[in-house]
């Protein structure tokens, strides 16, 4: 009879336990799927390095309103497959209340469909203009997108007198996509592209394609594509003697690349985030402030910066900040104030968002760069 | 256009040298045992990955290369002994597997010990292209294609001079009659394995500057001097070397005349081509039993 009444005893017990947990405030759970491992990991990595950084920071100063944010990886290894897997998951098992994640444009554009069907606020990492146009009501995106970059290129290209171009391109979904914004905007600044070459992600030798752009008249060769690959294109083209300027995207943005390439880096232009030159920018920039915090608590802890792990920081902190804003876990509610974001100073730029424009960037976000003694420096 | 195709050879040679020289590895071990290793491509991103490491940690280029090579040789002779010969008596499919499995492993191993980034080595003698006609060469290129041409030479003498050599094809032509003509048939696999390992180490130290390394990058060409060896028939060395250089010549070839996008898919045509009309490769000797 007493072991009966214990049982109701410690039946309640357990359920008033309950109680007080589901009283609690319910933790924000934010999930995420990134290029940990495989070829695009140099960027997945330092995404998750800075997710999981700030996460612990904002818990550490209490949470928003009361709440813990929990944050929910998987590593997809750049594989577009398995990013819809654990898209699936963090949607239908997990719960998530918004998703920052999807490293790449071809993983990032592959999870969207579910997105859109499970009603989730999705802020994608990745590249490509397809994943912010046309504008899907539960995606958005923090870096710049592959268009601006293929303009600010061509604007430079143009200042310099430069009016044939060879394209050569990796078969990612960001070196696609860029390959596409390329050809559609070169004609309006009046560049004529005299080749179109590619290259796969894995490759370990491009001076086939190389070659054949050599024996056309391009007077600059513009590489889109990430990881290894670029490096390689790098190295290649001072290995055949090739002369002509070097152009890369905003894909290669991180130290890494200058050390793979070596002195075959030297003089190549990108179109970059701030954030690689945050020290020589002048005081009076509103990022310069945030891009050093950025920096500085980074590099503390795991070496140097890339503008990867900062667009990490900045759909973390625009997602937190709606959430904050919304002050509820409604998805719908956290989606309007992630569209209403104004005036948030990231890493990447000053973002203002509206129900057209779901990454909020203008032109000004992006600097021309040149690796210059294996460093970094403002174009002009 | 002649200036092209002379670099798009060029270019192909080299790349076939290192196929060649993981071809090369995978004949040995099917020459003494019958059995595929498909852990040689991951022979390949230690030798490449150590020497990195060894050079990034302050050691000299030489001392770090012939280090690398050594430990991949350990690697080797540790494969042999403690996951292959513990299967004694296996089907040469269950041995096949087990080399897979130990391809994981190693992948592995890497990528907890180094890490996922790409990582460059030295040119063993500066990067200053050298101009042949209208094409361009590095030194590195040079050094591949010369190493390479050493080992082959070495390798094929080896196998057609020496007794150890001609022990090991005994072995594989019949363990039993070997070990009863008095031939130690284990000693003979372990040294198999022990010499896949210097020469996938090899391959992976001499184009490590050219191609950088991950853990991962044993897989791909791992893969294509599978196909190397293949195309030249399994089981016969100097075809595998044939085959990696007519692979490595095609693949360039083929991204450069005809279009970049189709460059790994005209290798694997040609491959499918020779094995539709010659099953056993091109060098590979007619083999079949009646039954």
């Amino acid at each position: 009879m007493s072991f009966k009444k214990n049982l109701t005893m410690a039946a309640a017990v357990v359920s008033l336990g309950l109680g007080v947990a589901t009283a609690q405030a319910e933790n924000i759970k934010i999930g995420t799927f990134l290029s940990v491992t495989g070829p695009a990991s140099f960027l997945g990595d330092p995404e998750l390095k800075t997710l999981k950084m700030y996460v612990d920071k904002v818990n550490a100063k209490g949470g928003i309103d009361g709440r813990q944010v929990e944050l929910i990886h998987y590593d997809t290894g750049t594989q577009a497959k398995m990013a819809v897997k654990f898209a699936k998951r963090l949607l239908k098992k997990d719960r998530v209340h918004a998703i920052v994640g999807g490293t790449t444009s071809g993983s990032s554009i592959a999870v969207m469909p579910d997105i859109k069907r499970a009603r989730v606020p999705f802020v994608s990492l990745a590249g490509s203009v397809k994943i912010i146009e046309p504008v899907q009501k539960w995606t958005f995106k923090m870096p710049h997108t592959d268009r601006m970059a293929a303009a600010k290129i061509f604007t430079d290209m143009k200042a310099r007198g430069i009016s044939k171009i060879a394209l050569i391109t990796g078969d990612g979904g960001f070196d696609k996509s860029g390959r596409t914004q390329s050809q559609a905007l070169a004609p309006q600044y009046g560049i004529k592209i005299v080749a179109d070459e590619s290259y796969g992600k894995k490759d370990t030798d491009m001076t086939a394609q190389l070659t054949k752009i050599r024996t056309t008249d391009a007077q600059a060769i513009l590489n889109f594509g990430l990881g290894s690959g670029p490096a390689i294109v790098t190295r290649n083209v001072r290995q055949l003697g090739i002369t002509v300027p070097l152009y890369q995207s905003h894909g290669v943005a991180s130290k890494k690349f200058i050390q793979l390439a070596g002195k075959a880096a030297e003089g190549v232009r990108l179109p970059a985030a701030a954030l690689l030159v945050a020290e020589s920018l002048p005081d009076s920039d509103p990022q310069k402030q945030v891009l050093l915090d950025y920096k500085n608590s980074y590099e503390a802890k795991h070496g140097s910066v890339s503008t990867f792990g900062g667009h990490a920081y900045d759909g973390l902190m625009v997602v937190l900040q709606a959430i904050d804003r919304a002050n509820s876990l409604d998805s719908r509610k956290i989606r309007d104030e992630i569209e209403k974001t104004q005036g948030f100073v990231g890493t990447g730029g000053v973002f203002n968002m509206s129900a057209t424009d779901h990454l909020g960037l203008g032109m000004d976000a992006f600097k021309m760069l040149e690796i210059k003694n294996g460093n970094w420096t403002i174009v002009k | 256009m002649m200036d092209a195709l002379l670099q798009y050879l060029l270019t192909g040679i080299t790349l076939g040298a290192t196929y060649a020289l993981v071809g090369l590895g995978f004949a040995i071990i099917y020459n003494a045992s019958g059995v595929v290793n498909f852990a040689q491509g991951e022979f390949v991103m230690v030798g490449a990955m150590g020497a990195i490491a060894m050079v990034s940690g302050g050691a000299p280029l030489p001392v770090a290369i012939l280090a690398a090579m050594a430990m991949t040789v350990l690697v080797g002779l540790a494969l042999e002994r403690f996951a292959i010969a513990q299967a004694r008596g296996a089907s040469v499919v269950a041995v096949i597997i087990i080399t897979i499995g130990a391809s994981v492993f190693l992948r592995g191993a890497a990528l907890l010990i180094w890490g996922k980034q790409f990582h460059a080595l030295p040119h063993f003698s500066g990067d200053t292209p050298i101009h042949i006609g209208g094409a361009t060469l590095l030194p590195q290129n040079l050094w591949v294609m010369g190493v390479t041409a050493l080992l082959v030479f070495g390798v094929h003498r080896f196998f057609n001079k020496t007794l150890t050599g001609k022990a090991i094809l005994a072995c594989s032509e019949n363990p039993m009659a070997a070990a009863l003509a008095g031939i130690p048939v284990r000693r003979m696999l372990l040294f198999s394995y022990g010499l896949s390992a210097a020469l996938g180490s090899a391959a992976g130290v001499l184009v490590a500057p050219i191609s950088l390394a991950s853990y991962e990058s044993g897989m791909m060409l791992g893969l294509k001097g599978f196909c190397a060896a293949i195309l030249g028939g399994m089981g016969s060395p100097m075809g595998a070397v044939a085959g990696g250089v007519i692979l490595g010549v095609l693949e360039s070839l083929g991204a450069g005349l005809i279009d970049s996008g189709y460059k790994d898919a005209i290798a694997f045509i040609v491959i499918l081509f020779v094995l539709f009309f010659r099953p056993s490769g091109l060098f590979g000797k007619k083999q079949g039993a009646r039954v």
